[in-house]
């Protein structure tokens, strides 16, 4: 049952493949959907059955690799967590894919379209199910492939296939990271089977390791590396380049892949990989230092950006840095609880803005919208659910987990984690700023489209439509409904010993016993942000073009990303492309080639030239040779 | 059943086949009949060597099947064959590798076609002769007797430089080898026999290995190749035919390596234990200078060219850690870069025939034209990168999981390689298959052939079989490389 709802989508990507273009595209559309609702509805049977009875297993499939002590199968884990996961990406992805016939409605390459998705839908849950880390590391880079193709599947588009390859290259430094981590793992433990690596940590927790010449707490430097693999997958600040750019892609793609679902394989990893994570303080405060690092750095460069996919990723990237935290303060449960909610609001905005999209006649610049809330209504409701769910208005999903990442986060006895809080605090008030700065400029304030555009307006179809239904629900009660699997008493019970659970009574006790001031800080940020944006970009426009003079330089920071992406350029890529260039033309052909076989083949010319010079064929040349050679042999003779 | 002399037949089945093509009637340009005779030949070749593996005993780390032959009229120098899981694998790549070469050429026409096929067949004789021979002397002439065939597909069928290339590669390979030469002499001299299987209970006294390990070295190093001795690798890719490249890429660089796991490592545990350190070197140097290299390269032969290096770069890591993992890792990348890369060359000629050049500036959205052949270009170019499910994942990690157990600096340097595989790779695909379809390759529309769809999807077949299921290349091997691992110092692995 659980084996089939991870190889559906296999089945689904098979299907589109080989029945492309020898039936009717209809069919094939019937087909996949109807297959996926049964992946979701199975998944779901899967969820309660686990949540209920706890049965944790291992479905063997077949061995893969045994080398000397190295030993590894293909099979698939069946525990909370990944029953939790499993969910998740099947019912997101049933949704993006019924949104996505409906979007790609024109494409002729519709069907591939669907192909993919369901290629990444199964890499994706070989991600989550793994029981080992060598086959994780296969749905960790299946899920890499198979966005470089998505991102660029409209591949006459130049900017697509860069943005493709620059996703998959700095997904590939993260792996670099994250294959060390490996390695080391299986230097330390012996194995990289999880359950036996869980059961062996406590013994490993004093080891040291030397690594590069300096000796290393090892699960520190394990947990180190590691993130550094998250990090380039999940987009945290230094890898996260990739995102924004990555928007490039169809919209669903972005809803389904930049999200929901791959983005949060980073966080996914380190709460499996909690019981090394907890047992190094370093790492902890590494991950919360860059995870509050990149939902500041995002948040702020969401606020001046005008393409209003690019505007979600960033609130991704931000998104993504708060689960970090909530990693960082040991709140793992807490982090896995963002990470279901932010999935269902998430791809809520995504595909919302992929409706607004579709309205607007491929418009993405925001400053080129207005005045939609009446043209489109159902697509407005939609995304104020999504903005509502993602700022975390009072009882809307993240309200619950991302309020319940800054308590925690107030309650951490780190030293660093009250500086981490304001940072979340500031955090919450420019996430409610950029959202209604969206909202404001998409469908409120007077058309700034064409007449073309403007002709053109229209709701999307009810294919887009519905499955949104289905994931504003989710954006508005997933909170409320799934809170006490994830935080309190009832957790304990569902979590049993897949995750590491520090919550004992006092802490969730404490949570509930902070003074109102705290517990309402983040709805006053909610407020105050809603109100700034609408004095900036509405009623005081003048406000806004006094600010951009005032604070003139730090918007052109914010506006160019901070210039991390010059930074790279001018650091990485152009001096990794000359000493390239120059070690070719300067080391192989200079040096080496001409001291090597070209020099050695002048050097036997010179030679030949020098010895044929010899042969001058006069007589008394020969005549005079002999004679000396003569004189020299015979004193040699009489000397000895 | 176990009588029949499987190796020997080998041998002799090309040289046979060789006759009926040289025999064969010129019926028309394309030669149909010489190209079915050396296919036939070959295919049947390949048959015969799959009853190896199935009558192959895993568990022995003795050669197997061995056949000797009295030669020179000497009881020491012996013309013997025999295989272990060492060379059970390479054995079979070669036989795998010429009929697709052959089948390649079917709708080709190539000038003096009778000689070309003829070189392929000769080349399969000696290919399978020095991977299965376990006498020196018997080694060495198979060794040398590769070179003579390539030399002349390289310079007859080759490009505009051909000349340059085919010397160039000729010298540099012959004058590596010759102090090889002077080691077997040495051997013969001081010991009385070149049979491998008795030298291998030898212990040599440790100056004596140095200099042993050096002149096999050097002709090895030159072979696989290391860098710096590895220039003469671009040219004659550049200038050999696509099926010369294929066979360059996908079994004579496997010669180095084997012969680093045959000889070095298994006759001079003493000497590679001392060289460890510099062998690391020029590996990691391999695996980072050869693929920035490779990323600014312009020419598609020459950008494999350079990835090879890099990718053999892993290989000789692997051999000298001197683990089960690196060893295993190293016999997997062989295999695996010999599918890969005789693949990727494979599909440049593809292009080449079609529109004549391999710059990549004159492509760009080629998959409009030809979207098969980007499919297979894009698995293969994953199979470059190592990603996961492909052989290519399996030889890169397992070497490098050893590495890191031995040295993890140099783990962390040779790990680079995997992202710059990723960059060179995934930006030659950007270049010639994505974005708006350019001027030029709008002049053919023809997408992939009959037998170019069928090499392919074996290919693919292949890569992804050792990819899921590596064991069967590991299997056969490990018997034999417990024998030689059990040489030096115990690792904790």
């Amino acid at each position: 049952m659980f084996s089939l709802s991870v190889f559906i989508p296999l089945i689904c990507y098979f299907f589109c493949i080989f029945f492309n273009k020898r039936i009717a595209e209809i069919k094939i559309e019937i087909v996949i959907s109807a297959l996926m609702i049964l992946a979701s509805l199975i998944s779901i049977y899967v969820f309660f059955s686990v949540s209920e009875f706890n049965p944790e297993s291992q479905i063997i499939i077949g061995n893969w690799l045994s080398s000397g002590s190295f030993l590894i199968d293909w099979s698939l884990n069946f525990n909370s967590l990944s029953v939790l996961m499993v969910l998740v990406v099947n019912v997101v992805s049933t949704i993006v894919h019924i949104y996505s016939i409906g979007y790609m409605h024109n494409d002729p390459k519709k069907i591939i379209f669907l192909g993919y998705l369901g290629l990444f839908t199964f890499f994706m849950l070989i991600l989550v199910t793994s029981s080992n880390l060598i086959q994780l590391f296969l749905g960790w880079e299946g899920v890499g492939l198979t966005s470089y193709l998505l991102i660029g599947f409209w591949n006459f588009k130049d900017v697509a296939n860069k943005a493709a390859l620059k996703a998959f290259v700095v997904n590939r430094i993260g792996d670099f990271g994250f294959l060390l981590g490996i390695f080391a793992i299986f230097f330390i433990f012996g194995t990289v089977n999880f359950n036996e690596i869980f059961i062996l940590v406590e013994s490993q927790e004093d080891t040291f390791f030397k690594f590069l010449g300096f000796n290393f707490h090892a699960l520190t430097l394990i947990s180190v590396l590691l993130f550094i693999g998250c990090m380039g997958k999940s987009a945290q600040f230094g890898l996260h380049t990739w995102l924004p750019d990555a928007m490039e892609g169809p919209t669903p793609v972005s809803a389904l892949i930049h999200a929901a679902t791959m983005v949060t394989a980073g966080v996914f990893l380190l709460v499996l990989m909690s019981p090394i994570i907890e047992q190094s303080e370093f790492a902890q405060k590494l991950i919360m230092i860059i995870g509050a690092l990149t939902s500041l750095f995002a948040a702020s460069v969401a606020i001046t950006q005008d393409d209003i996919k690019r505007i979600i990723a960033y609130s991704t990237c931000s998104q993504l840095g708060y689960m970090f935290v909530a990693i960082g303060c040991s709140a793992y449960g807490v982090a896995m609880f963002h990470l279901v909610t932010h999935a269902f609001f998430k791809a809520l905005l995504f595909l919302g803005a992929g409706s607004v999209i579709h309205a607007m006649s491929d418009e993405q610049n925001i400053k080129k919208m207005g005045a939609l809330y009446n043209k489109i209504p159902v697509t407005y409701m939609l995304m104020l659910i999504g903005t509502f769910s993602l700022v975390g208005l009072p009882f809307f999903s993240a309200y619950y987990s991302k309020d319940l990442i800054l308590e925690i986060l107030y309650l951490d006895d780190f030293d660093i984690s009250i500086y981490v809080y304001i940072i979340g605090i500031i955090v919450v008030f420019f996430t409610s700023f950029y959202s209604f700065r969206l909202l404001i400029y998409v469908f409120h304030g007077e058309s700034k489209s064409d007449e073309r555009v403007a002709a053109h307006i229209h709701e999307s179809p009810g294919i887009m439509i519905y499955p949104l239904l289905i994931l504003s629900f989710f954006s508005i009660f997933s909170g409320l409904l799934f809170k006490n699997y994830f935080f309190g008493f009832e957790s304990l019970s569902f979590w049993g010993n897949t995750i590491y659970n520090i919550f004992e009574s006092d802490i969730s006790y404490a949570v509930n016993e902070l003074p109102l001031s705290i517990k309402k800080l983040p709805f006053m940020m909610i407020i105050l942000g809603f109100l700034a944006s609408l004095a900036v970009c509405r009623y005081l426009t003048k406000l806004n073009l006094y600010l951009k003079h005032k604070l003139g330089f730090l918007y052109t920071f914010l506006k160019n990303k901070w210039y991390v992406d010059e930074f790279y350029d001018f650091f990485v890529i152009k001096p990794t492309k000359f000493i390239g260039y120059g070690f070719w033309k300067s080391i192989d052909k200079e040096l080496i080639d001409n001291i090597g076989p070209n020099g050695v083949s002048k050097l036997i010319k010179k030679f030949g030239i020098f010895v044929s010079s010899l042969q001058t064929g006069y007589l008394y040349h020969y005549a005079l040779t002999i004679i000396i050679g003569l004189t020299i042999f015979i004193s040699i003779y009489f000397y000895n | 059943m176990l009588n029949i002399p499987i190796l020997p037949l080998l041998i002799i089945v090309p040289v046979v086949g060789l006759i009926f093509v040289l025999l064969s009637v010129e019926e028309d340009e394309n030669y149909i009949q010489a190209k079915k005779s050396a296919l036939w030949t070959s295919v049947i070749n390949f048959l015969i060597s799959l009853y190896i593996p199935f009558n192959f005993d895993k568990d022995v780390p003795h050669f197997q099947f061995v056949n000797s032959f009295s030669w020179l009229n000497s009881d020491n120098l012996k013309f013997s064959l025999g295989i272990d899981g060492i060379s059970l694998p390479f054995i079979l790549l070669s036989t795998l590798l010429i009929p697709l070469c052959i089948y390649s050429t079917w709708n080709i026409k190539t000038k003096r076609c009778k000689s070309y096929l003829s070189a392929f067949l000769i080349l399969e004789t000696f290919l399978v002769g020095a991977f299965s021979a376990i006498d020196l002397f018997s080694f060495y002439i198979f060794f040398e007797s590769i070179l003579i065939p390539m030399y002349l597909i390289i310079g007859i069928w080759g490009g505009d430089r051909r000349v340059y290339s085919a010397y160039k590669f000729f010298l540099y390979t012959f004058l590596g080898s010759v102090l090889m030469l002077v080691a077997i002499i040495f051997l013969y001299q001081e010991f009385g026999t070149t049979d491998i299987p008795s030298i291998l209970n030898l212990s040599l006294p440790f100056y004596i290995q140095i200099w042993l390990w050096l002149a096999f070295f050097s002709s090895f190093a030159v072979k696989i190749p290391m860098w710096p001795f590895h220039t003469w690798l671009p040219d004659a890719h550049v200038e050999a035919p696509t099926e010369g490249s294929v066979i360059l890429a996908g079994i004579l660089l496997k010669l180095g390596g084997y012969g680093f796991i045959r000889f070095n490592l298994s006759m001079l545990p003493d000497a590679s234990i001392f060289f460890t350190p510099f062998v690391f070197g020029l590996s990691l140097i391999a695996i980072v200078y050869t693929s920035l290299v490779a990323i600014v390269q312009n020419d598609m032969k020459k950008l494999i060219a350079y990835s090879s290096v890099a990718h053999m770069g892993f290989v000789t890591l692997g051999i000298f850690s001197a683990t089960i993992q690196g060893l295993h890792g190293a016999i997997v990348q062989m295999i695996s870069h010999g599918l890969i890369s005789a693949a990727l060359f494979f599909c440049i000629g593809s292009i080449y025939n079609r529109y004549e050049t391999k710059e990549i500036a004159n492509f760009g959205g080629l998959n409009s034209i030809m979207p098969k052949l980007a499919i297979f270009f894009l698995i293969f170019s994953l199979g470059a990168i190592g990603f996961p499910g492909t052989s290519g994942f399996i030889g890169e990690f397992l070497t490098l999981l050893a590495v890191f157990s031995h040295n993890t600096f140099v783990a962390l340097i040779s790990a680079l390689g995997v992202i710059f595989a990723a960059a060179y790779m995934l930006n030659l695909y950007k270049k010639v298959f994505l974005g708006q379809p350019s001027k030029f390759i709008q002049k053919v529309k023809l997408d992939l052939r009959l037998n170019e769809m069928i090499i392919y999807s074996l290919l693919v077949f292949f890569i992804i079989l050792f990819g899921i299921k590596p064991n069967y290349i590991i299997d056969f091997s490990t018997s034999s490389l417990d024998r030689i691992i059990s040489l030096y110092p115990i690792s904790i692995l």
